[in-house]
């Protein structure tokens, strides 16, 4: 993923408009872009050239539908590890190898690994807590939510 | 679970996201040997349950000049935390906001809040905001920033078909 910010005229008005628009929703209708199309007052084809666009320099990340798992009965946790930094590599590729690994950050802490793990059924994320400590040696701090007071941030545009 | 073999399908094939065609839905209808008015009602039926939070597009923060995140933690009293989370949670800076529960006596913190800027300076302006809003209730404070992205693949389901 681009990390680096795009060149200041890398986008228009149009392309901002388009930003500014699609981040809070797409319709799920037969034609979808010219239907988002004519509320941002642009053809069609305009709208998709335009999207292929901001996607091949990187402007987005994705674009599609984003699940929720909780809602499907699944569960996350975000959890933490204080790593040894001659360590790090190795643990790291341990970590990951697991499919229920979501996100994971390296954090300027003494707690330096941070992750989610995403599972359709909460068994596996203590499982997946548990083998992950029995792998590494280490222990896996688990902070899952209590409450959640906001999530989808919006970019200003 | 709550989803069927055909939602399975459904969000199987389009969590890498959906095509740039005129008709996505259609294009992934006939990837899965299912008709258009399906795909459309399912997703919408999804939707509807909070399984599809959103169809949207993603800005890439980083390439969109918001090259500074920080999660910011803070103890705050346990009674004020459902008042100050929703507080917190309704700055237009902060991404996401969540209660957690504490690990002692490593990690004080109970109170999560994901900050973004265009640098540093930025991002610990809008602390000192937060930190202003908590006030009193609040006994410590830290803000870990990434050095490095690990993975970010999101959800991934497991034996999905396709």
């Amino acid at each position: 993923m681009r990390r680096a910010p795009l060149p200041a005229d890398a986008l228009d008005e149009t392309d901002r408009r388009i930003l500014a628009a699609l981040q809070e929703g797409f319709p799920i209708t037969p034609r979808p872009f010219a239907d988002a199309g004519a509320t941002l007052g642009m053809g069609e084809t305009d709208l998709l050239e335009r999207v292929a666009r901001l996607r091949e320099i990187g402007a987005i990340t994705r674009f599609g539908p984003f699940f929720d798992v909780a809602a499907m009965g699944g569960d996350f946790c975000l959890c933490a590890m204080a790593v040894p930094a001659g360590r790090f590599e190795a643990v790291l590729s341990l970590v990951n190898a697991h499919t229920e690994v979501a996100h994971n950050y390296e954090r300027a802490h003494r707690l330096n690994m941070w992750f989610v793990l995403a599972a359709e059924n909460p068994v596996d994320i203590e499982r997946t807590a548990a083998a992950i400590e029995a792998e590494t040696g280490l222990s896996v701090l688990r902070f899952p939510k209590l409450r959640e007071f906001y999530i989808g941030f919006r970019v200003p545009l | 679970m709550s989803i069927d073999a055909i939602d399975r399908q459904i969000i199987s094939a389009t969590q890498a996201g959906l095509p740039l065609t005129p008709a996505p839905y259609a294009e992934v209808a006939s990837w899965l040997n299912l008709d258009e008015a399906t795909v459309i009602a399912r997703l919408a039926a999804m939707k509807e349950r909070g399984i599809v939070r959103r169809i949207a597009l993603a800005p890439n923060h980083y390439a969109l000049g918001l090259v500074a995140n920080g999660m910011s933690v803070w103890d705050v009293e346990d009674g004020e935390a459902e008042r100050l989370g929703a507080l917190v949670g309704a700055l237009d800076f902060v991404s996401h906001c969540y209660l957690r529960p504490r690990a002692l006596p490593d990690w004080p913190y109970n109170l999560f809040a994901m900050v973004h800027g265009h640098s540093r300076d930025e991002v610990e302006a809008k602390r000192r905001e937060i930190a202003r809003l908590l006030g009193p209730a609040c006994r410590a404070q830290d803000i870990l920033y990434s050095t490095r992205i690990l993975k970010k693949t999101g959800l991934r389901l497991k034996n999905a078909e396709g």
